[in-house]
């Protein structure tokens, strides 16, 4: 790999200039697209406002073309997170129960307490910071039981279903264009 | 038809190339709470607090991710400013028309909500940043499984809160 890149990624400090470098420009994103509103996120989640697909979707086709041409020149490489039905599904719906009762979540708060939102300022983050907290301190329980309930079989779609990674990521960035059409179709 | 989403979420997706190729750092929100999360304990309660686990494998320390949170504040809030979106709201239009203009209960209800989130994101692993863009972007089978839960969740209690009416 790059030497340059190399030394870059070691540098502490020029790394985290890159990290809110790269927040601002992802905050900016976040604004423009309107996400960063509890009534665009409740929109989405009642289904009446697809602004949250339409952005995620694009990130995602954009994001995966880009990064796995890196990976195949050798300068990028992945990481996946771990996951079991006890850590990913549990953890999802709790998620998802806090998604819809707090309207933003932990990126687009960031972007709402930035754009002046109060109720993300002073309710949302005191609240993920004390959930955060308390979930760090059952850790140890959780991790011991339910976190490692039905592990999943592979880390990757491709190594499921034992093909290249671009069998996948083809076919999704089609999916995803099919998709967004029909989104568009439908005036939603 | 209006492009800003698609503008937005393309500028997503060539961000986290960058993450990708000059950080070698997938972008991610939620592990930076649970950071900020062990220096305010660790501020009040003292060292004790790193002897747990969790704090072990996520340091309460300022690193790439706290950055980028703080950063993702400045970005929207300068973006806010320029296009004139920036307002102080205590109470979002949508909660107020259904649930009235009361500002503690918006609290009360917004401070639970961020406890449900703040615990269901470290239980999964991640947010709608770290599994629901980076990790599907990357194929992560955690991460496809875990935004289908998010969203199937995130409906059904948006539907049991604001009712199933049109």
């Amino acid at each position: 790999m790059n030497e340059a890149l190399q030394r870059l990624r070691g540098n502490a400090p020029a790394q985290l200039v890159l990290g809110l470098a790269i927040g601002v420009g992802f905050g900016a994103c976040l604004q423009i697209a309107g996400v960063t509103r509890y009534d665009v996120i409740l929109g989405q989640l009642l289904l009446t406002d697809f602004t949250v697909v339409k952005v995620m979707l694009t990130a995602v086709a954009v994001g995966t073309v880009g990064v796995y041409l890196m990976r195949g020149a050798g300068l990028a490489d992945l990481h996946i997170k771990p996951g079991s039905v006890g850590a990913t599904v549990v953890g999802g719906v709790i998620f998802g129960a806090g998604f819809a009762v707090l309207g933003y979540c932990p990126g687009t708060v960031a972007g709402a307490v930035g754009s002046g939102a109060l109720d993300a300022l002073v309710g949302g983050v005191t609240g993920i910071l004390i959930g955060a907290g308390i979930f760090a301190a059952l850790y140890p329980r959780l991790e011991a039981s339910v976190l490692r309930v039905g592990a999943l079989p592979t880390a990757t779609i491709p190594d499921l279903l034992r093909v290249s990674p671009w069998a996948v990521v083809v076919p999704l960035v089609l999916a995803i264009a099919v998709v967004l059409y029909g989104i568009e179709l439908a005036g939603l | 038809m209006d492009w800003t989403p698609y503008i937005a979420g393309a500028g997503i997706g060539v961000l986290s190339w960058l993450a990708f190729l000059l950080s070698d750092r997938p972008l991610g929100c939620s592990t930076a709470y649970a950071r900020t999360s062990g220096m305010i304990e660790r501020a009040v309660r003292g060292k004790v607090v790193l002897d747990r686990a969790y704090y072990k494998q996520f340091a309460p320390r300022i690193d790439w991710e706290w950055m980028l949170v703080l950063g993702v504040v400045i970005g929207a809030g300068a973006t806010a400013l320029l296009t004139g979106a920036f307002a102080l709201v205590w109470v979002p239009p949508t909660f107020e028309a259904a649930f009235g203009p009361s500002v503690p209960l918006r609290l009360a209800v917004a401070l639970a909500g961020g406890v449900l989130m703040g615990i269901g994101s470290r239980w999964a692993g991640g947010c709608t940043s770290g599994h629901g863009i980076s990790g599907t972007l990357q194929l992560a089978l955690s991460s496809w499984v875990a935004v289908f839960v998010f969203f199937a969740s995130g409906i059904l209690f948006a539907f049991l809160l604001y009712g199933v009416r049109p």
